[in-house]
C-alpha cells in the first residue's frame, strides 16, 4: 500500500489497504512518528502489537482487541471500541473518546488506558499494573482479580466492583451497585487523594479527587500458606 | 460465537433496501458463525403479499407447484409455492394457521419454520452471504428484518438448526450463546401441551416467549419472565408483527451493540455489521445492559 503523505501526518485509509498491511506498516521499523487511520469501519485487532512512540489517531469506530499489547506508542480513536481494547498493554496510553466494550484493559501490565466515554462489563479484569481512567460509567465485574495497578470511575460502576481482587486500587466518584467477593471501602488518605489527581491529570480530566470513594482488597482471600506447601 | 443482525425501519423510504441492508449486516458476520443461516424478512410483498399469509418449511418432499396445487384445491384458494431451496415458501388469501395446518396435513413429514400475515423465514445450510444471494434476500423489501449467522454448538448443523425460531405467528427469535437449564424448562413446556420439533436449545425459548404470548403477555414482560427462568449466556433479538426487541442475561458475555436513529433501530453482534447503515454516523449506540429488555414498537 501507498500511505499518503501530508503535512500533518501520514494517512492510512482502511477502505483502500487490509489490516494487516495498515498494522504492518504501523509495526515497520521505518514507521512515520504520526499516523491517522481513516474507515475503520469496526475492524479487529487495529494497531495491535505496537512497540514504538509512534502516535495514531483511528478516526472512527474500531472492533475487537484494539491497540492490543501496546508498547510506548499512543493510540487515540475518535469513536467506539469493541471487545478488548488494550488487552494486555504494557506501556504506553490509549485513549477511547467515545464507549468501550467489554474487558477494556484486560490483563494489561502498565500504561494508560483513557476511556472518556462508558466502558462495558469487566473493565479492567485480571490487570497487572495498567492505569484506566473512565470518564463514564463502567458495568459490571470490573476490576475482576484486579492484581496491580489503579482503575479510576468518573461515573458510576456496576455489580460486584473488584470480585476476588488483589493489589489494584479503585477509585469511584458515582455509586457502586455492589462490591464483589473480598472488595470494600477503604480510607481516602492524602497519599491517595495526590496519587488520584495525578492519574486524573494524566487523563485530562477536572474532577475533585475528594469528591471520590477508594475501594481495595480485604485480603481475607490470601489462603496460601507456604507451610502447607507440600500438602499441593 | 453465532452473529446476529436485524434492521427496525421507521422510514417508509428506506423499506426498498431492507433486503441489500440486512444482506450486507449478515455478510459482515459470516466469520461469526460460517455452518449454516436463517433470515426473515416482514412486508416482502413477493414472499409475502398484502392480505395473504405465508408458511415457510424445510424438506419438502414434494415440488412446491405441485404442494401449491394440491394445497389449493384442498383449501379452495389459490396457494402460491415459491421454490427456495432447503426452503419453500407458501403463500394464499387463507389464514395462516389454517394454510399451516393444511400444509402439516400434506406433507407431515416437512418442517415449518415460520408463519404468518407478515413474515417469510429462509434458512440453509453453508456459507452465509451465499445463502442470501441464492434466496434473493438483496432484492427483499419490507420494514423489519433479522438474520443470524450460527456457529452450532448444542445441536447438529442443519437447517432445522439455523436462528431464527419462529414458532409463533409472525415471531421471531435469534440466539446468540447457550442455556444451560432449557432441558427442564422443556420437560415442564411439554407438560402444559407445548409440542417440540428439535432438540435445539433455543427453540425452547422461542416456544416459552410465543407461549407467554399466545396467553397475552406482552412482548416486555415476556422478555422479563425469560429472564427470571432461563440460565445461561444469551443475547437474544425478538421480533414480533410489530415490535423488535433485544435482552442479554446477567453476566452479559455475548456480544451485543444497538444504533438508533430516526429513520431506523439496528442490532448487531458487532458493530462492523452496522458501520455501512445510512446515517449510522449520527446514530445513537450503545450496548445493552444485562438483564433490561429493550423493545421499540412499529
Amino acid at each position: 500500500m501507498a500511505p499518503v503523505a501530508t503535512t500533518e501526518a501520514t494517512v492510512l485509509d482502511l477502505a483502500t489497504s487490509s489490516t494487516r498491511a495498515v498494522n504492518e506498516r504501523l509495526t515497520s521499523p521505518e514507521a512515520p512518528k504520526t499516523v491517522t487511520v481513516t474507515g475503520p469501519q469496526g475492524a479487529h485487532a487495529l494497531a495491535c502489537g505496537l512497540d514504538s512512540d509512534i502516535d495514531v489517531t483511528i478516526e472512527g469506530h474500531v472492533g475487537y482487541y484494539c491497540a492490543g499489547m501496546n508498547q510506548h506508542a499512543t493510540v487515540t480513536v475518535t469513536g467506539n471500541a469493541g471487545v478488548g481494547v488494550a488487552e494486555n498493554m504494557m506501556s504506553g496510553t490509549v485513549r477511547i473518546k467515545g464507549d468501550a466494550s467489554q474487558s477494556a484493559g484486560a490483563t494489561a501490565h502498565g500504561g494508560l488506558l483513557v476511556i472518556d466515554g462508558n466502558a462495558a462489563a469487566r473493565c479492567g479484569i485480571s490487570m497487572k499494573g495498567v492505569d484506566i481512567v473512565v470518564g463514564g460509567n463502567i458495568g459490571h465485574m470490573s476490576a475482576f482479580m484486579g492484581q496491580a495497578g489503579r482503575l479510576v470511575v468518573l461515573g458510576d460502576a456496576g455489580e460486584a466492583l473488584g470480585d476476588s481482587l488483589y493489589e489494584a486500587r479503585i477509585y469511584v466518584r458515582g455509586t457502586v451497585a455492589s462490591l464483589g467477593a473480598d472488595c470494600i471501602k477503604k480510607e481516602m488518605r492524602e497519599e491517595h487523594l495526590t496519587e488520584l489527581r495525578e492519574l486524573l491529570d494524566a487523563a485530562g480530566f477536572d474532577a475533585d479527587p475528594s469528591e471520590f470513594t477508594r475501594y481495595g482488597s480485604a485480603r481475607q482471600l490470601y489462603n496460601f500458606h507456604v507451610d502447607n506447601a507440600s500438602a499441593y | 460465537m453465532c452473529g446476529i443482525v436485524g434492521l427496525h425501519l421507521r422510514e417508509p423510504s428506506l423499506y426498498p433496501q431492507l433486503g441489500a441492508l440486512l444482506t450486507d449486516m449478515l455478510g459482515q458476520m459470516c466469520d461469526r458463525g460460517p455452518d449454516s443461516a436463517g433470515m426473515a424478512i416482514y412486508g416482502d410483498r413477493t414472499w409475502s403479499p398484502e392480505g395473504e399469509s405465508t408458511v415457510s418449511l424445510l424438506d419438502c418432499p414434494i415440488p412446491a407447484g405441485e404442494l401449491a396445487a394440491t394445497l389449493s384445491a384442498s383449501l379452495d384458494t389459490t396457494v402460491t409455492g415459491i421454490d427456495l431451496t432447503p426452503t419453500t415458501i407458501l403463500h394464499g388469501v387463507v389464514g395462516a394457521e389454517d394454510l399451516a395446518a393444511a400444509v402439516r396435513s400434506v406433507v407431515p413429514s416437512a418442517r415449518i419454520i415460520g408463519f404468518g400475515d407478515d413474515l417469510t423465514v429462509l434458512k440453509g445450510v453453508g456459507n452465509p452471504i451465499d445463502l442470501a444471494h441464492r434466496f434473493g434476500l438483496p432484492s427483499a423489501s419490507g420494514w423489519q428484518g433479522v438474520a443470524h449467522t450460527r456457529m452450532a454448538t448444542e445441536s447438529a448443523v442443519t437447517a432445522e438448526g439455523s436462528h431464527p425460531f419462529s414458532v409463533g405467528p409472525d415471531e421471531c427469535l435469534v440466539h446468540n450463546g447457550s442455556f444451560s437449564n432449557h432441558m427442564s424448562i422443556k420437560h415442564q413446556l411439554e407438560r402444559d401441551g407445548v409440542v417440540f420439533d428439535s432438540a435445539n436449545d433455543t427453540e425452547v425459548g422461542a416456544r416459552f416467549v410465543a407461549k407467554q404470548l399466545a396467553e397475552g403477555v406482552d412482548l416486555e414482560k415476556a422478555l422479563l419472565m425469560l429472564n427470571e427462568t432461563f440460565d445461561g449466556f444469551y443475547t437474544l433479538l425478538v421480533s414480533t408483527a410489530d415490535s423488535f426487541a433485544v435482552v442479554r442475561d446477567a453476566i452479559s458475555c455475548k456480544p451485543a451493540v444497538i444504533a438508533e436513529t430516526d429513520q431506523w433501530v439496528a442490532m448487531a453482534s458487532e458493530y462492523r455489521a452496522l458501520a455501512n447503515l445510512p446515517g449510522v454516523d449520527n446514530a445513537r449506540i450503545f450496548e445493552p445492559e444485562p438483564e433490561e429488555v429493550y423493545v421499540w414498537h412499529r
